[in-house]
């Protein structure tokens, strides 16, 4: 009796083997040293690759089916926001000013990712982080893409959405996620690797896309909680990616530690810069909150960060040097760079406002050591002299932190009436920074930040100090796309059109 | 101890995934926030295949959590049965 025997399935241990490892070959006529050349030059040693593997065991042809259902889901929403008037179910189109942040600075961060992982997919030697590497490359790119397109049905009504790419480039409060992801793109395969993979997916991306997409779907912003979490969901695998490196890293060798470490202070700080920007979205730009940027922190930083690094502990890492200083600054952080915002909002293509009252107070029950205290003054003397109508504004250019590219708003860890300001000289150049952490960074690398580009120098190198040039240049719209919300076009829209869909006058 | 935890978009196909997780560690707490359910559990926390299976009433592939998933947290170990998050300390 011919009966077919049945294969038995592969399981998934010996899947992954076959459509990973076993994909790889030994070199024949290059050696590898030729083929991948930038793999030693940062001093961190491996000595087995295989060792490397993803805990998911995701291989390409299930990666295809699952991202393929991922878009499918996607424009199945996206499609209905745009056919259902989306834009006029927000809460208020205050909460659009996020949106223009995320856009301007964040997207095309994500772009920037997926061409970091397509080069170091290359560069490095392992089969496994190959293949896991092209993985988030697709995702990135598919991120930013997705986004993108998910916000551009708000392009057609509102303003400060055209010309993000302009934005990106040229705008000063981009540069802050401009420069950390340059920053990243131009160091080694496995330098990185920690400042993507580890300090931004695994140590900080929580902070960002978690609570505020969750935040998107308390606003009625169907589109964004979509593209959130359609992204998030790749952010699993990345954030597990960072950590599985980091680990890999570590068990290699013991002199992989001290660089490691090093790596890890640095871009936990840079990381914590550029979410300066997420703090005053959670804490300010969402018309209905769902926590606070403290609150936020007290999950995925104290929490989570802390489980991490205890965890990491058995390796020898200890938390980054600058989370004692991070800790410190979470009261203050958000209210800060809000009235920075507020106060250059002639040069940003998103509006900022004053806090009604009932904001304010419910950023003093959420603060309550500090809003009360040191902002809720300087708030309630601005709303004094817009009602004098001599609302303020600040025509000074701010001074830049020559790392992070933040403007020095901060305060001294220890002292929140203090502005923290540190300089260090190099070859006879004099140089600005917002922190420790960031003259630190500097200091160990003075080469490489000197050549930062710098948007308020730019200014005057390039356009002889000429603001209405430099809106014209990075394609901002006067009276438009920056300002003031109350009295913008975006509110007289927003309020006109929510009466048209909601009556019959 | 330290907290590992995932978190799943809220929709139909995640409820018996939610009630599996559930069942399976008792001593997970379950937060639904807007739009999403966060799982925290202390140490760890494990996944199982044939308890979602039974929940879902149907076969069911582990990585299809891929589709819903937001974020997790611990060292990640996944096999055809179970996904297992933990924290060594």
């Amino acid at each position: 009796m011919d009966m077919k025997a049945t294969k038995k399935k592969l399981g998934m241990k010996e899947r992954y083997r076959i459509l990973t490892r076993d994909l790889g070959w030994e070199p024949g006529y290059q050696s590898k040293k030729a083929i991948f050349p930038y793999v030693e030059y940062e001093g961190i040693k491996v000595h087995d690759w295989d060792k490397w593997e993803d805990p998911f065991r995701l291989t390409m042809d299930a990666y295809w089916k699952y991202q393929a259902e991922k878009e499918r889901k996607f424009y199945a929403i996206i499609d209905a926001h745009a056919q259902n008037n989306g834009h006029l179910n927000l809460t208020d189109a205050r909460y659009l000013s996020a949106l223009k942040i995320f856009l301007q600075a964040i997207s095309p961060g994500e772009y920037a990712a997926h061409k970091g992982f397509a080069r170091i997919g290359r560069e490095f030697p392992g089969v496994g982080t190959q293949v896991a590497c092209q993985m988030q490359a697709i995702d990135e790119i598919r991120h930013a893409q997705t986004q993108i397109h998910a916000m551009s049905n708000y392009n057609r009504y509102y303003d400060g959405f055209h010309a993000f790419a302009d934005a990106r480039d040229r705008i000063w409060y981009t540069s802050v996620a401009r420069s950390f992801f340059d920053d990243a793109m131009s160091a080694g395969p496995f330098e990185f690797m920690i400042a993507i993979g580890f300090s931004f997916e695994y140590v900080l991306t929580n902070l960002l896309f978690v609570p505020f997409m969750s935040g998107a779907a308390y606003n009625g912003d169907m589109a964004t909680v979509t593209f959130g979490f359609s992204a998030q969901s790749d952010e699993a695998r990345h954030m597990t990616l960072g950590l599985e490196c980091i680990k890999f890293m570590l068990e290699q060798d013991p002199d992989n530690l001290p660089i490691v470490q090093g790596w890890i202070d640095k871009w936990f700080w840079r990381g914590f810069r550029v979410l300066g920007l997420v703090s005053t979205m959670m804490d300010y730009m969402l018309p209905k909150r769902v926590m606070s940027w403290r609150e936020a922190w007290e999950i995925y930083g104290v929490e989570n960060g802390g489980a991490l690094f205890r965890d990491l502990a058995r390796y020898g890492i200890r938390p980054p040097k600058g989370w004692d200083d991070a800790e410190q600054a979470i009261d203050h952080m958000s209210h800060q760079f809000m009235l920075g915002l507020y106060q250059w909002s002639f040069g940003t293509a998103f509006h900022s406002w004053i806090p009604s009252d009932d904001d304010m107070a419910w950023l003093s029950a959420k603060y309550p050591d500090t809003f009360d205290r040191y902002y809720r003054p300087r708030w309630a003397h601005i709303k004094k002299l817009k009602a004098a109508g001599t609302p303020f504004k600040n025509y000074g250019l701010a001074r830049l932190c020559q790392c992070c590219q933040l403007p020095c708003v901060f305060t001294e860890p220890g002292d929140p009436t203090l502005t923290c300001h540190r300089e260090t000289v190099y070859k006879g150049e004099k140089y600005q920074f917002c922190s420790d952490g960031c003259k630190d960074i500097f200091e160990h690398e003075p080469e490489k930040y000197i050549q930062a580009w710098l948007p308020m120098p730019a200014l005057f190198s390039e356009l002889g100090g000429d603001v209405a040039a430099w809106m014209d240049w990075v394609s901002l719209r006067d009276g438009a796309d920056n300002g003031d919300y109350d009295g913008s076009r975006d509110q007289r829209h927003f309020d006109e059109w929510r009466g048209l869909a909601t009556s019959n006058l | 101890m330290s907290t590992v935890f995932i978190a799943l978009q809220a929709n139909e196909e995640t409820r018996p995934i939610i009630d599996a997780i559930e069942i399976d560690n008792p001593q997970a707490v379950v937060n639904r926030q807007p739009a999403m359910v966060k799982i925290d559990a202390p140490g760890r926390l494990v996944v199982r295949r044939e308890t979602i299976e039974a929940q879902l009433g149907r076969a069911y592939d582990l990585q299809e959590l891929q589709i819903n998933l937001i974020t997790l947290s611990g060292n990640v170990d996944e096999d055809e049965d179970t996904l297992t998050l933990s924290w060594n300390e």
